[in-house]
């Protein structure tokens, strides 16, 4: 009997108290220096501040200093993972808002190119996604295809992660010979790389245990919360601006909308997040091939004057980045330089969720909502 | 679908001392908003049953010189077809020696982080907010960057930034 | 007297200095210090294409305390000078910072209107090498590690020098 009141007494002598723990600026699962600051009661995590602001490299303030051709450059480092596409939406917002044409050549490669960027980027997602997870082999073979892809941008504009190809009213330069075979040559086998991909991965045990019914996002919230993208397409809201709003000529594709399934747990969790990326994948390169096959002949840019004036006006321009919606908010005031750019970041956003869906996790959950989600610091911090 | 026009004319008859002109510039119209209203004019948008604003896309801030504004870009989305229902820009400004807009921080989860990112860069003060500091800039961080008359830092914590 | 073939077969004569600089360039553990873009470079360099394990660098260690290389790969922004100066401090010695691309050898793209950026990650911590590129592509990476490697073999000199001034008179290595 003594023993149990011993027991006793020393329960209620044994203090518990919360424990702030520091997870970054430099940690290996942050995906760059973000840092977070979880106070959690033992294991379970009790509330997240993601601080963030480590990578503010004042885009916005330099955009203001510069003529709008100088600014392409500075978008590619937006997210660093997909440049085509930070590329792509700047040339369209001031398109927009200076009614510039476009050639349909044109519009055909920057199609191609986005898509292009899009599954390199996914690749990287979902490779980190399984190293933040403890797997290795997986992110060797997603960098793998992914180095295929630079090589084919590489080829085009001769640079592998900031390309600067997009111009305002089209593309640099026209598609040197023979990529378009190269193209081809490259996608045949990548299909099958994404089977094997899923057999490695998306299906393996101890993945599934770790990310199914993990960290869901209610449609409600996630929307709420302006997380878009792949991530609040996993909670099942078919919500894809190439479709939804289609810029440039996405009217003129087939393609699927991937939306979250539920398949190993329910739907918006982690493992959907995953999914919808390797799916998207799929669609992706069938976008590809269909702008293979209708690439027209013809001028890959419009003529626009040495000094570059778009009208007064505003316009905030929405593309449907890998990551969510990059969003473009030009402010011009009839001279060469914008008045003002801000940038609606899609990672930014969709981080901002975390500390609304982080409470009552494990610790080591975190990490894997926060790989599921996707961020690059260079878009949150801007 | 709701033309911003209609939407405008709502906003008039439901607030009209707060709601200002509605602006028609080449690509994007805006409403007008008294800076103090901004927020009972959100929470209206978006419990409205046919207007149901449910996504805040972005709030950006603009240096008008005299003043200083905030400009909302509101979209209606359809949580079953992802499809976009309607959209709507409005745009508060704030003097610029005392730029206070109201919150809408409890309305939209989003505008917690975005309202400390205009905080942060352009200065203007959100009242209501629940957390209002900076977020990109350290704390110690002296003015803010996006205003048009800021001067450059020529040190800070000791290092030497010429 | 000398030491020649006084002993058996499978014996290599060497001073210890060049022994010990062999190994430690052979072996060097860089941090994972991702900062910006060149961070993903970095990530390509240690996969499989560019295969970082050729030079003995693969051995990516996530603590400073575990690491003799810094890699600085990308943009030092104001908020994260004071941090990356506290992780170069924890570091043990003998450390070595590479500097890579051109955000960090100088500022980069963001040398004139960043007000957030650190013109020069070397106006904080000493840089043994530098690797220009917006981002550097991984040969590059490759060959900035080649002549970090090469400095560390000619190491023992410098330490001897150090060691016999006694710290009276701080002499560099040549052409340093």
């Amino acid at each position: 009997m003594s023993g149990i009141v011993d027991q006793v007494q020393r329960q209620k002598a044994l203090k518990t108290d919360r424990m702030t723990i520091n997870m970054g600026p430099q940690h290996p699962s942050t995906h760059g220096v973000l840092r977070l600051l979880v106070t959690t009661d033992g294991e379970i995590v009790d509330h997240v501040e993601p601080v963030i602001g480590y990578l503010h490299r004042c885009k916005e303030k330099i955009a203001e200093n510069l003529p709008y051709y100088q600014f392409m450059p500075y978008t590619d480092r937006l997210d660093y993972l997909a440049g085509m596409n930070n590329n792509w939406a700047w040339a369209m917002a001031v398109e927009k808002l200076a009614g510039v044409k476009v050639p349909e050549r044109a519009e055909y490669i920057r199609v191609m190119f986005g898509e292009l960027n899009r599954i390199a980027s996914h690749l990287v997602a979902v490779g980190t996604f399984g190293l933040d997870l403890g797997t290795f082999t997986p992110v060797l073979y997603c960098f793998h295809e992914r180095e295929k892809i630079l090589d084919l941008f590489e080829a085009t504009c001769g640079a592998r992660l900031t390309y600067n190809y997009y111009r305002i009213g089209g593309v640099a330069k026209d598609l040197p010979d023979g990529l378009v075979t190269k193209i081809r040559e490259f996608l045949d086998p990548f299909e099958k790389r994404i089977d094997e991909l899923n057999t490695l991965l998306s299906e393996n045990h101890i993945f599934v245990r770790r990310t199914a019914n993990v960290g869901v996002f209610p449609p409600a919230l996630a929307l709420d919360y302006g997380v878009t993208g792949p991530s609040l397409r996993a909670s099942g809201v078919p919500h894809d601006l190439r479709r939804a709003a289609p810029y440039s000529i996405y009217d003129r594709f087939k393609f699927e909308v991937v939306v979250g399934r539920g398949e190993k747990g329910t739907v918006g969790d982690t493992w959907d997040r995953y999914d919808c990326r390797v799916r998207e994948m799929s669609e992706s390169v069938k976008i590809v091939r269909q702008c293979l096959d209708g690439l027209p002949d013809g001028e890959v840019r419009t003529k626009l004057p040495a000094v570059f004036k778009p009208p007064k006006g505003h316009v905030l321009f929405k593309a449907e980045n890998p990551k969510g919606e990059l969003g473009y908010y030009v402010v011009s005031d009839g001279s060469p330089k914008p008045s003002r750019v801000h940038i609606r970041g899609p990672s930014f956003c969709n981080l901002s969720i975390i500390p609304a869906v982080c409470r009552g996790v494990m610790l080591a959950d975190l990490v894997a909502i926060l790989g599921s989600i996707d961020i690059v610091l260079g878009e949150v911090d801007r | 679908m709701v033309t911003p026009r209609e939407i405008h004319d709502r906003l008039k008859a439901q607030f009209p001392d707060d709601v200002g002109d509605f602006v028609e510039e080449p690509v994007e119209f805006f409403s007008e908003v008294k800076p103090a209203a901004v927020g009972r004019v959100c929470a209206f948008l978006k419990e409205d049953p046919e207007l149901s604003f449910n996504y805040l896309v972005s709030i950006s801030s603009v240096d008008l010189t005299a003043n200083l504004a905030a400009v909302y870009h509101l979209e209606s989305m359809d949580l079953e077809s992802g499809r976009t229902r309607h959209a709507f820009v409005m745009r508060a400004q704030a003097p610029r020696d005392n730029p206070v807009i109201a919150s809408v921080a409890t309305v939209w989860g989003t505008a917690i982080w975005q309202e400390r990112e205009v905080y942060d860069l352009m200065g203007i003060t959100f009242e209501g907010h629940p957390d209002l500091k900076r977020i990109l800039t350290d704390d110690d961080w002296v003015g803010h960057p996006l205003r048009k008359d800021y001067v450059f830092p020529k040190t800070y914590r000791g290092i030497d930034l010429e | 007297m000398t030491l020649q073939n006084r002993f058996e077969d499978n014996v290599i004569l060497t001073t210890v200095d060049a022994a010990i600089n062999y190994c430690r360039a052979s072996s060097l553990w860089p941090m994972t210090f991702g900062l910006a873009c060149c961070a993903i470079e970095m990530m390509a360099t240690g996969m499989a294409r560019y295969d970082l394990a050729r030079f003995g660098a693969e051995v990516f260690r996530p603590s400073p305390r575990q690491s003799d290389l810094m890699i600085v790969a990308g943009t030092v922004s104001l908020k994260m000078a004071t941090r990356l100066k506290t992780l170069y401090d924890q570091m043990p010695e003998p450390r070595y910072v590479m500097s890579l691309g051109s955000c960090a050898n100088r500022g980069g793209p963001y040398y004139l209107y960043g007000y957030h950026v650190l013109k020069g990650v070397d106006r904080i911590v000493p840089v043994d090498v530098y690797v220009p590129g917006c981002p550097p592509i991984p040969e590059a990476l490759l060959d900035g590690l080649m002549k970090l490697q090469a400095r560390i073999r000619e190491e023992g000199r410098h330490f001897r020098r150090l060691a016999k001034v006694g710290g009276e008179t701080q002499e560099g290595p040549k052409g340093a």
